[in-house]
C-alpha cells in the first residue's frame, strides 16, 4: 500500500460523491420552482439507493471475476474486500470500491435530467436502482473488470462510455417510455434558479477533479496529466460555447456557459489520462459544437429530455470517446496511439464500445422500464403535475413563508391528544 | 366599463393569457396572492414539524374592460382557468368609475383600449 495514493483516493472519492449533490444543484436550477426539491431528490436519493446495491451487488458484477461479460458474485455485500492492495494496485480495495461506488451514484443520477417534473418518486427509485445493477455494472465490468471491451482494446480512461453513454442513453428511453410533461411545447418552461445552476457547474468541475484525476488510481503523473486536462478542456468548451452563443443569438448566456462546462467535462473523461495538454484543449473545443446543436434542435423536437442529457452527456460523451481514439498518445501514457499519431484502428474500436454500449444500454433500460410500469404508473398525474412534483410527491414546497400553516399534532406523540392530523387522514 | 378581478390557480395561467390575447385583451395586471377557496387542505411534513397548509398559492388578474368586452373576457377566463377540480377560483365583476391613461391623460373607453385602435371603430357600446 502506498500512502501517497492511498490519500489521494481518499479525497477523490469525497470528490466525486460531491458531485451528486452538485448535480442537484445544477438540475435543480433548471426547472420550475415547483419541481425544486423533487429535481434534486432525484439525484440525492442515488447517494442511498445506489450506494447500497453498489455494495451490495454491483461492485461484485462490475469488479467480480466471472467471464468477459460479467463479474461474479463473489464480493457480494463487499464480503472479503479489505484493506490490502488489489493486485496490480496501491491502494486498498476497499478503497477502490468506494471510488467506484461513488461513479456509479452519480451515473444513475445524471438520468434523472429526462424524467423531471412528472415521473412519480417511487418508480423512479426502483429504475435507477435496477438500472445501476442490470446496465451500469455490466459495462463498467466490460471496460473496467477486465471485460470484452477491455479485451479489444477500448480506451475509457474515466467513463465516458461507461458513465456518460450509458446515463444519456438510458436518459432518452426514459423520456420515450415516460412520456412528456403535461406542459412540454405548450408552456414556456423556464428555470427558477440559475445561480443554482452555476453553483451546481461549479462544484461538478471541482468535484471533476477527482472524477477524471482519481481514474488514475494514484498520486502519479498519470493523476497529473488527467487533472490538468480536467482544467483545459471545459476551460475550452466554454470559450467555443460562447463565441457560439454569441454568433447565435447576440449574446452570451449563463445557462450557456454553465452548459458548456459541463459538456466540456463529459468529452475529456475518457481521454484525460491519455491526451496531450493541447490535444485536451482541442477535445474541449470540438465538443462544443454537437452538442450545441443537438441542444437547439432536441427543443424543436416531440422528445422532453427536460435537461439535456442526451446533448450534453450523450453528444459530449459520444465525442470524446470517438476523439480518444484520435488523440490518444502511449508518449503521454495511453496503452495506444490514436488516428492521429499512427494508429486508425483505434478509432474502430472507439466506435465499436460506443456502439455497443448504446444498443445495450437501448435494450436493457427499455426492458426495465416497461417492467417497471407493469408494476405501477410511471408518470405523475396530471393535476400532480400542475400542482407541482414538491407537493405531489415529497409533501414539502422549496420556497414557502409558512403563511397559513397551521401546526398539526403528532398523532403519536404519547400522552397527547390525538392531533388534527387523525382528521386529516387521506389528505394529500 | 368593468373591472374584472379573477383569482386563478397559478398553473393555468398561461392557458388565461392566450385565451385573453386571442380576445386583443392586452392590458392587465397580475399578482402572485394567497388566498383559499374550500379546497382541500395540504398537510406537509419539515422534520418533525407537520402543517395544514391553510392557503394556496394563486393569481390575481385586474383587467379594466369596456361594457362590451366583459362577457367575452370572463368567458376566456372560465375556459382557461377551468380543471372541475375544488380551487379553480373566482371572476368578481366590479363597476368601475373612472380610467385614466397615464401617458396621455385618455380617460375611460379610450383609456381601456390599447394603444393604436381606434376605440369608436366597433360597435355602439350598449348603456
Amino acid at each position: 500500500m502506498n500512502a501517497a495514493d492511498t490519500t489521494w483516493m481518499l479525497l477523490a472519492t469525497a470528490m466525486v460523491l460531491l458531485m451528486t449533490p452538485a448535480l442537484a444543484f445544477f438540475y435543480g436550477g433548471l426547472v420550475r420552482s415547483k419541481n425544486a426539491l423533487n429535481t434534486m431528490m432525484m439525484s440525492l436519493i442515488s447517494l442511498g439507493f445506489v450506494g447500497m446495491a453498489w455494495a451490495m451487488l454491483g461492485y461484485t458484477l462490475a469488479f467480480g471475476h466471472g467471464s468477459h461479460l460479467l463479474g461474479d458474485l463473489s464480493a457480494f455485500g463487499l464480503r472479503g474486500i479489505g484493506l490490502d492492495p488489489a493486485p496490480g494496485s496501491t491502494i486498498p480495495s476497499l478503497l477502490f470500491a468506494a471510488y467506484q461506488g461513488a461513479f456509479a451514484i452519480i451515473t444513475a443520477a445524471l438520468i434523472s435530467g429526462a424524467v423531471v417534473g412528472r415521473m412519480r418518486f417511487l418508480p423512479y427509485i426502483t429504475f435507477i436502482t435496477l438500472w445501476s445493477l442490470v446496465v451500469y455494472s455490466p459495462v463498467a465490468h466490460w471496460v473496467w473488470g477486465g471485460g470484452w471491451l477491455a479485451r479489444i482494446g477500448a480506451m475509457d480512461f474515466a467513463g465516458g462510455t461507461v458513465v456518460h453513454i450509458t446515463a444519456a442513453t438510458a436518459a432518452l428511453v426514459a423520456a420515450l417510455v415516460v412520456g412528456p410533461r403535461k406542459d412540454f411545447a405548450r408552456h414556456a418552461v423556464l428555470p427558477h434558479n440559475i445561480p443554482f445552476t452555476i453553483l451546481g457547474a461549479g462544484l461538478l468541475w471541482f468535484g471533476w477533479f477527482g472524477f477524471n484525476g482519481g481514474s488514475a488510481l494514484a498520486a502519479n503523473g498519470q493523476a497529473v496529466l488527467a487533472f490538468v486536462n480536467t482544467l483545459l478542456a471545459p476551460s475550452a468548451t466554454l470559450v467555443a460555447w460562447t463565441i457560439l452563443d454569441q454568433v447565435r443569438t447576440g449574446k452570451v448566456t449563463a445557462v450557456g456557459a454553465a452548459t458548456g462546462i459541463v459538456v466540456g467535462l463529459v468529452a475529456i473523461t475518457p481521454a484525460a489520462g491519455f491526451v496531450s495538454p493541447f490535444s485536451a484543449m482541442t477535445i474541449g473545443a470540438l465538443a462544443a459544437f454537437p452538442s450545441y446543436f443537438a441542444i437547439l434542435y432536441r427543443s424543436r423536437t416531440r422528445l422532453d429530455d427536460s435537461l439535456d442529457v442526451v446533448a450534453a452527456h450523450g453528444f459530449g460523451g459520444t465525442t470524446g470517446a470517438l476523439l480518444t481514439g484520435v488523440f490518444a498518445q502511449k508518449a503521454w501514457g495511453a496503452p495506444a496511439d490514436g488516428l492521429l499519431f499512427g494508429n486508425p484502428r483505434q478509432l474502430l474500436v472507439q466506435a465499436i464500445a460506443v456502439g455497443s454500449t448504446i444498443l445495450f444500454t437501448l435494450a436493457l433500460t427499455a426492458a426495465l422500464l416497461k417492467l417497471a410500469a407493469l408494476l405501477a404508473a410511471l408518470k405523475a398525474a396530471p393535476q400532480e403535475e400542475g400542482q407541482g412534483m414538491d407537493v405531489s410527491q415529497h409533501g414539502e414546497e422549496a420556497y414557502t413563508s409558512g403563511d397559513g400553516a397551521l401546526l398539526l399534532l403528532s398523532e403519536t406523540l404519547p400522552g397527547q391528544e390525538p392531533g388534527l392530523a387523525a382528521s386529516q387522514g387521506g389528505a394529500q | 366599463m368593468k373591472l374584472i378581478v379573477a383569482v386563478i390557480r397559478p398553473e393555468k395561467l398561461t392557458e388565461v393569457l392566450e385565451a385573453l390575447y386571442r380576445l386583443d385583451v392586452q392590458g392587465l395586471t397580475v399578482s402572485r396572492v394567497h388566498g383559499h377557496g374550500g379546497e382541500r387542505d395540504r398537510v406537509e411534513t419539515y422534520r418533525g414539524t407537520t402543517v395544514k397548509m391553510e392557503l394556496a398559492e394563486k393569481i390575481r388578474l385586474e383587467i379594466g374592460v369596456s361594457n362590451v368586452f366583459v362577457e367575452p373576457t370572463v368567458e376566456a377566463i372560465v375556459q382557461g382557468a377551468r380543471t372541475g377540480e375544488v380551487g379553480d377560483g373566482k371572476i368578481f365583476v366590479l363597476p368601475l368609475d373612472q380610467v385614466v391613461r397615464i401617458r396621455t391623460g385618455e380617460r375611460d373607453r379610450a383609456a381601456v383600449t390599447p394603444a393604436g385602435v381606434n376605440p369608436h371603430l366597433d360597435l355602439v357600446e350598449p348603456s
